[in-house]
């Protein structure tokens, strides 16, 4: 099989568990509607500080679901001692990275559009051009989800992991936040030239990082 | 005839502990080697060492042609591991996670459906692999490790949890490899079950054994010849 | 086994240097330059902030390099894992210390304890990712596996590090706001207030190479002393009895 094959392999696999276990759909995404909740306890409602910062807000809480996600793709690999089983495997460690990193991609893509629809309607928000948007959604998710499952990986195996994740990961993915809360205010103040430069740090890193996921996945995977 | 596995004087680590002190081991092509000793004496961690889950601290180490100190993975395709644990996901089913091992090992659907029937786990196909008992469970990682047609079995006490009829099936699968010229490294408790099948049995003791082919067994092999000739209590 | 970085000779000789150059910073930073025209004393703040700002990114590249070196086999060596991370710990001291420093000056002169200046929020996201690589060394794991994981995490974060400072200074930039302030090292520097920046950058640097010897050989000794209890742990084990598998860390 070749790189791509068992990587469709291995994302098929999580995502066929996710469907089983639906823990996106019944879990991570309350979660997140919560936290948009509770953003609006926290920031006044009536004084459009929500609708001015909701980019941000927007970004944050996506930040915080994939340390959710990252912790659910890594727990299952855990149970059963799952990990052997790959390692023991023909599957390169690429191709396992690449499959993870795609099927967390594609789970954090489904909470950021529900969660879209939970800011444009609890915030007011009015989307104005969606391809910068979407283009820089979908460009943050790659790089989320490949540092991520990177990191998580780097964890797997040791003790602490739960709370290991988060202080190694946050600050690598800042400029994702950056670039991501940029291009989305770019876009809803209708100025979307000031979103394409954002839009392609984003593309940058997300290439950099599942370049590096690619490389260092299955050493690191070896050692756990 | 080179050996599937030769070992001398390895020693393996489990963080800092030393779980293998030094072990001389020799498994033969077509050999079923029965791996005795008491708890913690690193039955467990012989079997992951071989497999190359876990690295040599010191010492030699070769297997199926593979010099562990220095690659610890081609050997791997060539190999059928049943360890305490399933490797599977509680969340597919039986069918399902058969495929996936059988296909991430490079094998198709076609052989993995096959392997289901072998081990009648048929009617347990659609059910998830959470709800399977011990038992079942057991079945399906034996029925991963046969369907990638390995040429050496690792088996960390696979009776454990079968009842009779899995049993059977176990000896039989055996037999089989071993007419088919696979070696098998079985590490076990049950000892009565075990020793009618095996060629040769090596003790691990506080993680040291001398199962070397030139060294002297510890307790002589039963064969099945030797106890047709026993008198029966 | 190389158990010190340099003779105890050459040790001796920079930590004397070290003392005399801080001692020459002290007395030309504080007395011998003359105060801002607009800044007045507090200024004097610069010759510790940005020589401790720049061995911050000194210690941290060398962190980096340590990894690469003991990740790349041909160089693979407990040596370079023992630099990066005893480097490391120097290095997240001496960003605290830009950050506290900068905050110190900040604080008089702009108003404010903290201003979001592009070049001071990538120092405290660089803070952040070295604490994340002190969090990991400390794991329970032997050490060739502790030691690969922390040197991947290092050369990450100092890949990330550029984009961070790249994609922060152009945030600020779009903001213009921090053209008032300036705590940088300003081109026009001129006379004794270059003299003292150098002098700083010079006994910090001393002070950093002393310190790495020093912290080297403190890691060498703790490794020495792991192999110990494992050797004890071996031949315990030879004789037959089973050592408590807590007691010496065992991890599955």
């Amino acid at each position: 099989m070749n790189l791509f094959q068992e990587a469709a392999l291995v994302a098929g696999k999580d995502l066929r568990i996710e469907a089983r276990a639906r823990v996106i759909s019944q879990q991570i995404l309350p979660f997140g509607l919560i936290v948009l909740l509770l953003f609006a306890f926290a920031l006044d409602p009536d004084r459009g500080v929500l609708q001015r910062t909701a980019p941000g807000l927007f970004w944050v809480t996506v930040l915080l679901a994939c340390l959710l996600g990252v912790s659910r793709s890594f727990t299952v690999e855990a149970d059963n001692g799952a990990r052997d089983g790959l390692r023991l495997s023909d599957l390169d460690g690429s191709s396992i990275f690449l499959g993870k990193a795609i099927a967390l991609a594609v789970e954090l893509l489904v909470f950021e559009a529900l969660l879209t629809v939970g800011v444009v309607v609890l915030f007011d928000v009015h989307l104005a051009s969606l391809l910068p948007l979407a283009l820089g959604t979908v460009a943050a998710t790659v790089g989320l989800a490949a540092t991520g499952t990177l990191y998580g990986v780097l964890a797997a195996g040791i003790r602490a992991r739960e709370t290991l994740v988060p202080v190694l990961l946050l600050p690598v993915v800042a400029p994702v936040l950056l670039g991501a809360t940029r291009a989305w205010e770019a876009s809803i103040d209708g100025v979307p030239g000031d979103a394409w430069p954002w839009v392609a740090l984003l593309a940058i890193f997300a290439v950099l990082f599942v370049g590096i996921g690619m490389l260092a996945f299955g050493p690191l995977l070896e050692e756990s | 005839m080179p050996l599937v596995v030769r070992l001398r004087s390895a020693v393996c680590l489990l963080g800092r502990f030393p779980a293998l002190a030094g072990v001389d081991l020799d498994v033969a092509p077509g050999e079923t080697v029965l791996l005795s000793g008491g708890n913690g004496a690193g039955k467990t961690t012989l079997l992951r060492m071989v497999a190359g889950l876990l690295p040599l601290h010191q010492g030699e180490g070769e297997v199926l042609g593979t010099d562990l100190t220095r690659d610890r993975r081609s050997h791997r395709r060539r190999i059928g591991f049943v360890g305490q644990e399933t490797f599977c996901y509680d969340d597919l089913t039986v069918r399902e996670n058969l495929r996936f091992a059988t296909r991430a090992a490079g094998g198709n659907t076609a052989s993995a459906d096959a392997a289901l029937e072998g081990l009648e786990l048929g009617r347990l196909a659609d059910v998830r692999h959470g709800r399977l008992s011990t038992g079942q469970r057991r079945r399906l990682a034996l029925a991963i490790s046969f369907a990638r047609e390995p040429e050496l079995f690792l088996l960390d006490e696979p009776h454990a949890g079968l009842d009779a009829p899995g049993r059977a099936y176990l000896d039989a699968a055996l037999a089989r490899a071993s007419g088919e010229g696979r070696s098998v490294l079985i590490a076990s408790h049950e000892l009565e079950l075990v020793r009618p099948v095996v060629t040769r049995e090596v003790v691990l003791t506080n993680g040291q054994a001398h199962g070397a082919i030139e060294d002297p067994p510890s307790p002589p092999p039963v064969s099945p010849a030797d106890k047709a000739l026993e008198p029966t209590p | 086994m190389s158990d010190r970085l340099m003779a105890p000779v050459a040790r001796r000789i920079v930590g004397v240097a070290a003392l005399l150059a801080l001692g020459a910073l002290v007395a030309v930073g504080l007395f011998v330059a003359p105060p801002d025209a607009v800044q007045g004393d507090a200024q004097r703040l610069m010759y510790l902030h940005v020589p401790a700002a720049w061995l911050a990114y000194l210690a941290f590249g060398v962190t980096a390099l340590g990894s690469a070196l003991y990740l790349w086999p041909r160089t693979r060596s407990a040596v370079w894992d023992r630099v990066a991370g005893a480097s490391a710990e120097i290095g997240v001291v001496f960003t605290g210390l830009t950050l506290l420093l900068g905050s110190l000056w900040g604080r008089p002169v702009w108003g404010v304890w903290w201003a979001w200046d592009a070049r001071l929020v990538t120092t405290a996201v660089l803070f952040f990712l070295y604490l994340g690589y002190l969090a990991l060394r400390r794991i329970p794991a032997a050490l060739d596996v502790r030691a690969k994981r922390c040197a991947i995490a290092a050369l990450i974060a100092f890949v990330d590090v550029p984009i961070v400072h790249f994609s922060v200074t152009w945030w600020r930039t779009l903001h213009q706001q921090a053209t008032v302030f300036n705590p940088e090292l300003d081109a026009k520097i001129q006379g004794t207030m270059a003299l003292a920046l150098w002098l700083g950058v010079l006994a910090f640097t001393l002070l950093y190479v002393y310190l790495l010897d020093h912290r080297y050989r403190l890691e060498v000794l703790d490794e020495d002393r792991e192999e110990r209890e494992l050797e004890a742990a071996i031949a315990d084990r030879v004789q037959g009895g089973t050592p408590s598998r807590e007691a010496v860390g065992a991890t599955s």
